[in-house]
């Protein structure tokens, strides 16, 4: 009989396992108060907070990609949510020829490395001229946010008795009424989470935008070539936490709208 | 068939009518538009890879000609080249066994003897790091490995300098920190793509029956015969689902060895070089094609393995 208590060895390297997924986060916010800017000595010096003050006042460079990466995690999201719940939708409804070859077709660009699709759209441009946009940055932000908006809605519409569909019909509700006022309201939350999800994907990518911003800059871009080519060091700390920020409390807050049941929520990113 | 008992309120109702009579109708209307999208936009653009990766470009003044060609193909056989596919490869594989080998326990004890809230923050402690910015967590890790970084600082402290002095002098390892050598460049692939390997290794190990582990025993195995006999096989199809994620992902990587390494140059690298600074699209082109063919034989040889019945 298998005893229920684990062996000490095994709760250690599980434990350590954690930690080691854990802790290297915690230095970016211990990095952003050093007073030392031009090396990442530790311990730090000094702590200090002015290295906030500075990135909100002295460097108008963070404002602008900023901007450009909300904007286009927005669109993207908003595009994604559309129709990444079309697609569920239709997929939940019935059994077709090619059904497969769909689910594989929207997971691909998940599925492959970010340097091809990055490479691929690159080179559509190129082949098409299509000068670089916004619209080539959402484009691509789109392509691969639509899988996270459908791995949610779909596990969601499993989920959902097609009885109460029948039964909204049956008390007189055309197809419009009872997607608003029934399949909208418990698609709701794992829309919510699915769209949040897309955001913080979207926010934080850098790989296929590299092929597809050509000179704009967004804010992960930015962070990038601070990486590459530093200057107070400390702020772009400051920008990390807040790129962190942004990414971390829509998954949370995403893993809380889709518990119990679902586990999908963030599968196959 | 007159439609609907009622009469029609509007058109809603009567597309209402139309849906029940034409079912496929909605489906078309539904499935239309991310169909549309993602045939267009991204088969389409991986044709136009494909397309440009036959094309070359003119040595003299730099202009892609677009005439069908493999010259570009076999530009990837000269040895520079090769060399760089031969790297990343192997870092690929490198990666991909590390991470199964640190996966396994996490992915054992959150499916087996984690419970109750236990498990949530398993779950939450796999899923956080996963979906937590990308960048964030290479750029920690550069804090990490830099010269004067936490790591040196805790081996001065504790005097054992020499252990990474040591692996720091091994061939082909070199450099001048950890932040500069491979083993850095190999240390954040593994960090970074942990997660990956640990969710579907759970999810394979929480659906062994408990029964099997029950009838193991009671056949008289002791528990480490039930583990290699029993759990392993099982839990392999997840390890190989993890594994696609793992080398397929360290295959793809460009930010990475460019921030943390000896800038020894990877396919993703030289995908970025080719078609930004050297402007050389079609060969960028060839070498974008080289993962989707590594993964194509990678995922042939997995099935063949059985990797997918079991899933």
């Amino acid at each position: 009989m298998r005893s229920d208590r684990s062996p000490l060895a095994l709760k250690l390297a599980a434990f350590g396992g954690l930690l080691f997924l854990h802790l290297p986060i915690l230095l970016i916010f211990l990095y952003a108060f050093t007073t030392e800017e031009r090396s990442y000595q530790f311990p730090p010096p000094g702590l200090t907070t002015k290295w906030f003050a500075v990135a909100w006042f002295d460097r108008p460079d963070i404002w602008p990609p900023l901007y450009l990466s909300l904007k286009v995690a927005a669109i993207s999201t908003v595009m994604a949510l559309i129709l990444g719940t079309f697609c569920a939708a239709a997929m939940s409804r019935a059994r077709f020829f090619g059904r497969d070859q769909i689910t594989l077709l929207v997971l691909l660009p998940i599925a492959l490395p970010g340097v091809i699709t990055g490479m691929s759209l690159r080179s559509a441009f190129g082949v098409m001229d299509i000068p670089f946009s916004t619209w080539t940055i959402v484009l691509g932000h789109a392509t691969f946010c639509i899988v996270i908006v459908y791995n949610n809605a779909v596990a969601r519409f499993r989920r959902l008795s097609g009885g109460i569909l029948e039964a909204s019909a049956d008390l007189g509700a055309n197809s419009f009424q009872t997607f608003r006022h029934v399949l909208l309201p418990n698609l709701g939350s794992a829309l919510l989470a699915g769209g949040m999800l897309a955001f913080a994907l979207s926010f934080d990518e850098v790989i296929v935008t590299t092929f597809t911003a050509g000179q704009q800059s967004t804010l992960p871009i930015w962070m990038l070539n601070e990486l590459v080519r530093p200057r107070q060091r400390p702020v772009t700390n400051v920008v990390a936490i807040v790129v962190f920020a942004a990414t971390f409390l829509p998954i949370l807050a995403a893993y809380y709208l889709t518990r119990g049941g679902s586990e999908t929520a963030g599968m196959g990113k | 068939m007159s439609g609907a008992v009622l009469p029609a309120r509007g058109p809603g109702d009567r597309l209402t009518g139309l849906f029940w009579r034409r079912p496929w109708l909605l489906l078309l209307l539904l499935i239309a538009p991310p169909l549309l999208w993602l045939g267009v936009v991204y088969m389409g653009s991986l044709a136009a890879l494909l397309l440009q990766s036959f094309y070359s470009i003119d040595e003299f003044s730099g202009i892609v000609v677009p005439e069908f060609t493999l010259k570009t193909y076999a530009e990837l056989f000269r040895a520079q080249n090769l060399d760089i596919i031969l790297r990343t490869v192997t870092m690929a594989a490198a990666v991909t066994l590390a991470c199964a080998a640190l996966a396994f326990p996490i992915a054992y004890f959150a499916a087996r003897y984690a419970k109750g809230p236990w498990k949530a923050a398993f779950y939450l402690g796999v899923m956080l790091p996963l979906w937590s910015s990308y960048l964030v967590k290479v750029y920690a890790w550069k804090l990490i490995l830099a010269k004067e970084g936490i790591l040196g600082w805790a081996a001065e402290r504790t005097h054992t300098g020499f252990v990474i002095d040591g692996l720091l002098s091994i061939p082909g390892l070199q450099g001048s920190s950890l932040s500069t050598s491979p083993i850095g460049t190999f240390l954040v692939f593994v960090y970074i793509w942990l997660p990956y390997m640990i969710l579907p290794m759970q999810a394979a190990l929480e659906r062994v029956p408990q029964s099997m582990l029950e009838a193991s025993a009671d056949l008289g195995a002791t528990s480490r015969q039930t583990f290699r006999s029993v759990i392993l096989p099982l839990a392999l199809p997840g390890v190989v689902a993890g594994s696609i994620f793992t080398f397929s992902l360290t295959l793809g990587d460009y930010i990475i060895p460019q921030i943390i390494g000896n800038s020894a140059n990877f396919i993703g690298m030289a995908v970025y070089q080719l078609q930004g600074t050297a402007g050389n699209i079609p060969l960028a082109a060839a070498f974008a094609v080289v993962p989707i063919g590594i993964m194509l034989v990678y995922l042939w040889l997995a099935k063949r393995a059985g990797a997918f019945d079991a899933l």
